[in-house]
């Protein structure tokens, strides 16, 4: 690592908010434990986000291969839910549906119950055969990454690290050159292109964790508005070991297919202030399997570059050295 | 009807293309850079998202390498007394600069987005040291181009004040044109090399060196299609350089990157990129060769600048395409996972 950057700014594990240079009194990092385990697809994260924040319509038809009517994440869609229907996984096991608190839904023996995710309606209605296939959902966010490419690559400051170490665009600064959007190791972020008359047309736009919200000691309104506890805000700290007992207690419960996602304060991104329990591979919900910053090279992209540009220089001055025509 | 109709019979109409589950990679046709890569996708929709930016930028990096180039051409032709190559390096500098501001602030919709960038500057944003080191040429380049401006004025205009001022500091400004020269032509690489975009990113070794060898080729080309040949023996050299550099690294480039090599050969960008090849060694050959003929070096020339402006246009759509598709990005992640493992932070 170049002595430019301080030990960590680029790579490894790290306190965004003091990283950014806020002060012993900064309040707890937020962010989400997304349990997609428990998620039922009802979209009223979408909705509510939409709502709180003002964010526009975006073509809402349906795309003819899925329930998903929100395409993907982008600048006007701050969170997405994904529906995933895959073939029949293990033996079907009771994953806590709504109405039962996650913390205690699962317990050791309890595998006898319905069908994986939403299926288990199926079976109650008097299907005489588990269905050979299961629906996975996921409503996806932008992670507030401990490491965000977003933050990192912006030439005008317009994104920023705030005190609750999330990352939030400032629409007045943004000057749409859209660099953050190819920076994105997850393709949250884009500029938003319309509709017409809209907000902040030719801004860059995600998630801001609710800032305001947050400002006002309140919880983000998709997490307020989960039904299922699915969207869990919090102090990462605390939600990391959350998102630790739970996925235990699916494993011990015979759900080997959970994992978490984006957990690991060592991981690509230096660990997401959004991070999320899947019951597939990330890919399948349409995620990156492993991310990298693009920063964490960035030293070396400069040395290469320097090098470069000094090669330039010699051949152009070598060039001029030879004899006299 | 049972609630499971529904399920089944979405699940008919998902028997398409894309859908989640398994799907083979790899196209077919063209050569093939690796075995055929197998992975999943969500209904194969593209995970990274591709930069939203048109022609305006691959036009950009061709124009900010030749203005690079001419720049340094027209320091040495002043150092080595070429008066015709000097006065086509200051004006083809200004003229390149000129046309690389106008993409530039097309691309940002008003002037003004450019001053955005000016009002803060951060190490960690390519873009934004990218907007310093312009600020930093700039104006030297075009002062250069301006003392050139009053070589043509006669004699009594020439003694003025401001004009003699301007006259007296001709070679300093163009020998820092050409100092602050390099660093335009290679942060360009960097600009498109720190992203998430997979034959970006992957192209991070190599690519300054294809983007200082493209603008250097195309500034070589455009001395020999505008001075006079008497003038231009340093040029023929530095094309035959410049373009040994650029396919050389490209080469080397394209066997770094693995999967994500594969946009750089399909289609359109395949096409480009076979251009630019071609286009770059013919232009190079020629002006080793026939540089002392008058016709030769303009069509050396010709095809030295148009093969510069094929490699821009093809690395940059091989960007856009390799984020279009999820394979690039699930791929190599999902291969690297295999190799190495997880990539985990350790001290
Ligand atoms: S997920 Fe993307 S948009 Fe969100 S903080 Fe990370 S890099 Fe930025
Ligand atoms: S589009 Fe806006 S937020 Fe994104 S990098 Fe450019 S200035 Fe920053
Ligand atoms: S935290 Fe707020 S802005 Fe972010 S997805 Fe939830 S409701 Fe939308």
């Amino acid at each position: 690592m170049t002595s430019l950057f301080n030990d960590n700014d680029l790579w490894g594990p790290l306190d965004p908010s003091a990283d950014a240079g806020y002060g012993e009194d900064r309040p707890a990092r937020k962010g989400f434990f997304t349990d997609t385990s428990i998620c039922i697809g009802c979209k009223a994260c979408e909705v509510a986000c939409k709502e709180w924040n003002d964010v526009p319509a975006d073509h809402f038809d349906m795309t003819a291969t899925s329930y998903d009517n929100s395409h993907s994440l982008n600048a006007n869609q701050w969170r997405h839910v994904a529906f995933v229907e895959r073939p029949a996984g293990p033996a079907p096991v009771d994953l806590g549906m709504p109405g039962v608190a996650p913390t205690d839904a699962v317990s050791a023996g309890s595998t006898a119950g319905g069908a994986g995710s939403t299926a288990g309606g199926l079976l109650d209605n008097g299907a005489d055969a588990a269905p050979d296939f299961r629906w996975l959902m996921s409503s996806d966010v932008c992670k507030h990454c401990t490491h965000a490419a977003c933050l990192d690559v912006c030439p005008t400051g317009s994104l920023f690290r705030s005190e609750f170490g999330t990352v939030v665009v400032q629409d007045d600064i943004c000057n749409g050159c859209g660099y953050c959007v190819p920076a994105c190791p997850y393709g949250v972020i884009s500029r938003r292109e319309g509709p017409d008359g809209s907000r902040n047309v030719g801004i860059a736009q995600k998630c801001t964790l609710c800032y305001d919200r947050l400002d006002a000691g309140k919880t983000p309104a998709c997490a307020q508005a989960c039904p299922t506890q699915s969207i869990q805000f919090g102090d990462v700290e605390e939600l990391r070991e959350r998102a630790d007992a739970r996925v235990a207690q699916l494993h011990e419960a015979g759900v080997m297919d959970a994992r978490l996602y984006g957990n690991d304060p060592d991981d690509g991104v230096g660990g997401a202030g959004a991070f999320f329990l899947l019951l597939d591979e990330p890919e399948v919900y349409g995620m990156p399997p492993d991310p990298v910053v693009t920063t964490k090279d960035l030293p070396q992209m400069f040395r290469r570059a320097t090098t470069a540009a000094v090669v330039m220089f010699a051949g152009a001055a070598l060039s001029f050295l030879g004899r006299r025509p | 009807m049972s609630p499971a109709e529904p399920h089944l019979e979405q699940r008919d109409t998902e028997a398409v293309p894309g859908r989640p589950g398994r799907r083979k990679g790899g196209r077919g046709g063209e050569r093939s850079m690796v075995p055929e890569a197998e992975f999943t996708s969500y209904y194969g929709r593209p995970i990274v998202k591709p930069a939203p930016w048109e022609a305006d930028i691959p036009a950009y990096l061709f124009a900010g390498g030749l203005a690079a180039g001419s720049s340094l051409i027209a320091a040495g032709a002043d150092l080595t007394g070429r008066p015709a190559l000097r006065r086509t390096g200051r004006l083809g500098a200004l003229g390149a600069l000129g046309v690389s501001m106008f993409a530039l602030v097309h691309d940002l919709g008003k002037p003004s987005r450019f001053y955005n960038m000016l009002r803060t500057a951060k190490l960690t944003s390519p873009m934004s040291v990218g907007t310093w080191i312009l600020s930093l040429y700039g104006p030297w380049a075009g002062l250069a181009a301006a003392a050139e401006g009053t070589r043509l004025l006669p004699e009594s205009a020439r003694r003025r004040a401001p004009v003699a001022l301007l006259g007296r500091l001709d070679r300093p400004t163009g020998v820092l044109a050409a100092v602050f020269a390099p660093p335009v032509a290679a942060y360009t690489a960097v600009l498109l090399s720190d992203t998430a975009t997979p034959s970006w990113h992957e192209a991070f070794r190599e690519l300054p060196f294809v983007f200082v060898g493209s603008g250097a080729a195309a500034a070589a080309g455009l001395g020999l299609l505008a001075a006079p040949v008497h003038e231009t023996g340093p040029v023929r050299r530095l094309a035959a350089g410049a373009a040994a550099l650029e396919l050389v690294m490209e080469h080397r480039m394209e066997q770094s990157m693995g999967l994500t090599a594969e946009p750089l050969h399909h289609g359109k960008v395949g096409r480009l990129m076979r251009a630019a090849k071609g286009l770059t060694a013919a232009g190079a050959v020629g002006a080793a060769l026939g540089g002392r003929h008058r016709g030769l070096a303009a069509a050396s020339g010709l095809a030295l600048l148009a093969g510069s402006a094929c490699t821009r246009f093809g690395i940059f759509e091989a960007g856009q395409a390799s984020a279009r598709d999820p394979k690039y990005t699930v791929v190599p992640q999902r291969e690297r996972l295999e190799r190495e493992g997880p990539v985990r932070y350790r001290e």
